[in-house]
């Protein structure tokens, strides 16, 4: 039996995903800079994805751009509103515990433009205190990013309450939300919840890879990373990804559909899963995992099972699984956001995330449980000195 | 420049006398084994005591001197333009427009050196040298001749076309591989055993390997390495047959029955076994570690006594008086570096002690291996028979 549990590290496209973008490479191929008529129906996909996606998030069309990825979104949004902004000032404000495209790009800008960062702590649920929050703004703060969902333990950031803190504080920071995991498991609407930017991923929500989305407010003063042809309001130059932006826009559209009985599933589904893993001995959840965290990511840690090696005892079994975050996992360097939370040291390289999507079964959850049953004391037997 | 021929030179095995026709043989099959899958159309052919490729269709010179330097025998190779014989004074221009195109800055000393193997030529070698001579010093004036030490040598053959060179550009050296037998390398995802591999190849020695794996303490990506770094290797040694050997339960059940410190040593000694069962299956005269001293617990003077203890062919250890930054050198000129610190888990650290044993005494050894008494010849025979085998070139 083949069960995906590694929806956080991307997604299964859509059948009917996958049939829009091979369309749109094959037949509809046209640039949409092209004056002639393959250019004009090349056009309309990215003029109907628009509307498609600024109904779903409630913002305006003009107000959507299109990057490669998750990836490219935060590095636009934090570089390109940092330089635009920095006579306003040059502090910024982060959480600890975000996603790497978030936390290097901060980097960047702390070791090599001279911004300053703060970096905010998490509690033990791996959610920020937002006293921490109020208490990092100043007067030269000019941008906060926090993620909506974090990736590795699935805790849901209070993006609201945050977002209504600093626009108290002053409406001119700008406020970010790295929604690559949260999307399409929550309803986002940047307007009402005071979000100027939001990023988005295609491959995470059963779209295609290589796209993602920016939402930037058309108040937010903006300075493109990339430079060529001056596409997309000059924004984001180069030749826009349409098969991948049409996909990208159908998965949205069918993974918005009926949203709240899928969630409920997973939900259970969830529920079900911590119920029974919590049976193994030495077993524990990291983050929170009531109604309050997201509900397609659960973060176990297995005491004295290093987690490479149940992940291949697992993949042995058709049971596909990440350790830490599929992002970051090449180098096996220990988890900031298990760190972060304080998960105790022996889970530190001891645990594994399990992350459903809209597809998986309760069949496939009972299996895992089973082999998991049978896994876990026959590696604790063997542990390393 | 373009080059049609290359002209390459060989060392040591002009010295071997009666047998130099093996050698001769081995290092064209090697040449050929080395340009079979790039672009162009490639002669092989030996003569008088040189080996010469040909050059036809799309091919790129630079592609090709790339993978000449992978062949071991090779001490020279000469990039060379080939024209046909259209008379004396073409030749002279020919000789003239090479030496314009090599050496852009004509302050320097030559001399001109010709071979005539094709006896019906209208001048001998020294009226060649001499009239060719006069042609590139009439052509550039700044050029001036020394006959001593020349800043260029140009070399002008006469065969049935006219070989014209002057650059020798170093081969790897070593001997042909195939002209030595062959020996078992016992190859893990490490920085140290693909040289290893490569150092006793370049004395003429084909190679087989065996790698053993313990999924799920291993990953299908730490086997995939493997193979990659064997892939590597093979550049130089031809084709590597790679046993992957499924070492998961004899390594538990060396855990379950021996002491802890000593499980590595154990553990190696088993690795030892089950490669020089493939041996000599397949006919391999040697073991090939990647061993060191002192570099690890297990490579201390006791230990690797402990370890050779149970082979009965010999244990061929290249690396043994080298420091680890001596061997990554040598990694990185032949382009093994870069794979072998990718960072998976290999077998022989996954359960290692603490504390290991770094004397460890043989017959202590001896006496917590008769606790696998039981279990261990039918766990090896299950590894041995469940080998997967890998053809990697």
């Amino acid at each position: 039996m083949e069960v995906y549990l590694d929806n956080s590290a991307t997604t299964k496209a859509f059948k009917e995903v996958g049939d829009v973008v091979k369309e749109v490479l094959c037949e509809d191929y046209g640039n949409p800079s092209s004056m002639h008529f393959k250019g004009v129906e090349a056009e309309k996909y990215m003029k109907d994805a628009k509307e498609v996606l600024s109904k779903i998030l409630k913002v305006q069309a003009k107000e959507l751009f299109f990057t490669s990825g998750g990836t490219e979104s935060d590095n636009l949004a934090l570089i390109g509103a940092a330089r635009a902004n920095k006579r306003a000032g040059k502090h910024l404000i982060t959480s600890s515990i975000e996603h790497p495209a978030i936390l290097n790009t901060m980097r960047f800008l702390e070791e090599e433009e001279g911004y300053r960062v703060t970096y905010l702590p998490v509690d033990q649920y791996g959610r920020i205190q937002l006293n921490a929050l109020k208490e990092a703004l100043c007067d030269e703060t000019i941008l906060v990013s926090i993620m909506y969902v974090n990736n590795e333990v699935g805790s849901v950031q209070p993006i609201e309450e945050a977002a209504s803190i600093v626009k108290a504080y002053n409406k001119n920071i700008l406020f970010h939300v790295d929604a690559v995991q949260g999307f399409g498991k929550y309803r986002i609407y940047p307007k009402k919840q005071k979000i100027d930017m939001l990023s988005v991923s295609g491959h995470k929500i059963h779209g295609p890879k290589g796209i993602g989305l920016l939402y930037i407010d058309e108040h937010v003063k903006i300075k493109p990373i990339i430079f060529g042809g001056e596409h997309q309001k000059n924004i984001r130059s180069g030749t826009e990804n349409v098969p991948g932006i049409a996909g990208l826009a159908l998965a949205a559209k069918m993974i918005y559909q009926d949203l709240e009985n899928k969630v409920d599933n997973m939900r259970k589904l969830k529920a079900h899963f911590i119920e029974e893993i919590m049976k193994i001995p030495e077993t524990t959840i990291h983050g929170l995992y009531d109604e309050t965290s997201a509900p397609h990511i659960i973060s176990v840690g297995f005491a004295g099972i290093r987690s490479e090696v149940l992940l291949h005892a697992l993949e042995e079994r058709g049971i596909c699984v990440s350790s830490g975050s599929a992002c970051a996992s090449n180098h096996p360097a220990i988890s900031g956001v298990l760190k972060g939370i304080g998960a105790k040291k022996e889970f530190l390289d001891a645990t594994l995330r399990f992350s459903m999507s809209e597809f998986t079964t309760l069949e496939e959850i009972d299996y895992t449980l089973q082999v998991l049953n049978e896994l876990v004391p026959m590696l604790r037997r063997y542990r390393r000195h | 420049m373009t080059f049609q021929t290359f002209l390459l030179k060989y060392g040591e095995i002009g010295i071997k006398g009666k047998n130099r026709h093996i050698f001769e043989d081995a290092l064209v099959r090697q040449v050929r084994y080395a340009l079979k899958d790039i672009d162009g159309d490639f002669k092989v052919k030996k003569s008088q005591a040189r080996i010469y490729v040909d050059c036809e269709g799309n091919y790129d010179s630079d592609e090709v001197i790339a993978r000449l330097q992978t062949v071991f025998g090779l001490v020279g190779i000469c990039p060379v333009v080939r024209k046909a014989d259209e008379g004396f004074e073409q030749l002279k221009k020919d000789v003239i427009e090479f030496m314009d195109e090599m050496y852009p800055d004509k302050n320097i000393t030559f001399k001109v050196e010709s071979r005539r193997s094709r006896k019906s030529y209208p001048f001998n070698s020294m009226e060649i040298n001499y009239s060719l001579g006069e042609a590139v010093l009439e052509a550039f004036p700044e050029i001036r001749v020394d006959v001593h030490k020349p800043d260029v040598m140009l070399r002008v053959e006469v065969r049935n076309e006219i070989y014209i060179y002057s650059e020798i550009i170093p081969g790897p050296g070593g001997m042909p591989v195939g002209t030595n037998g062959k020996a078992m390398l016992l190859l893990s995802g490490g920085i140290d055993s693909p040289v290893a591999g490569y150092m006793i190849a370049k004395r003429g020695v084909g190679l087989e390997a065996t790698y053993f794996h313990a999924p799920p303490y291993t990953s299908e990506r730490a086997k995939q390495k493997v193979i990659d770094l064997a892939k590597i290797v093979s550049r130089y040694a031809g084709p590597i047959k790679l046993n992957v050997v499924n070492f998961t339960d004899i390594q538990l059940y060396i855990y379950d029955q021996c002491p802890h410190d000593e499980l590595t040593i154990i553990m190696r000694r088993y690795m030892m076994k089950i490669a020089q069962h493939f041996a000599e299956e397949s006919g391999c005269l040697g073991l090939i570690t990647g061993e060191s001293i002192g570099q690890v617990a297990s490579q201390t003077m006791h230990s690797l006594a402990a370890t050779n203890e149970v082979c009965t062919l010999p244990v061929y250890r290249p690396l043994i008086g080298f420091d680890k930054q001596e061997i990554v050198e040598v990694s990185e000129k032949i382009g093994t570096f870069e794979t072998s610190i990718q960072p998976f888990e290999d077998c022989c650290t996954i359960f290692v002690a603490k504390h290991p044993v770094t004397k460890p005494n043989i017959n202590v050894i001896k006496r917590s291996e008769e606790n696998l008494a039981e279990k261990i010849d039918e766990l090896m025979q299950t590894a041995i028979d469940t080998v997967e085998v890998i053809n990697v070139r």
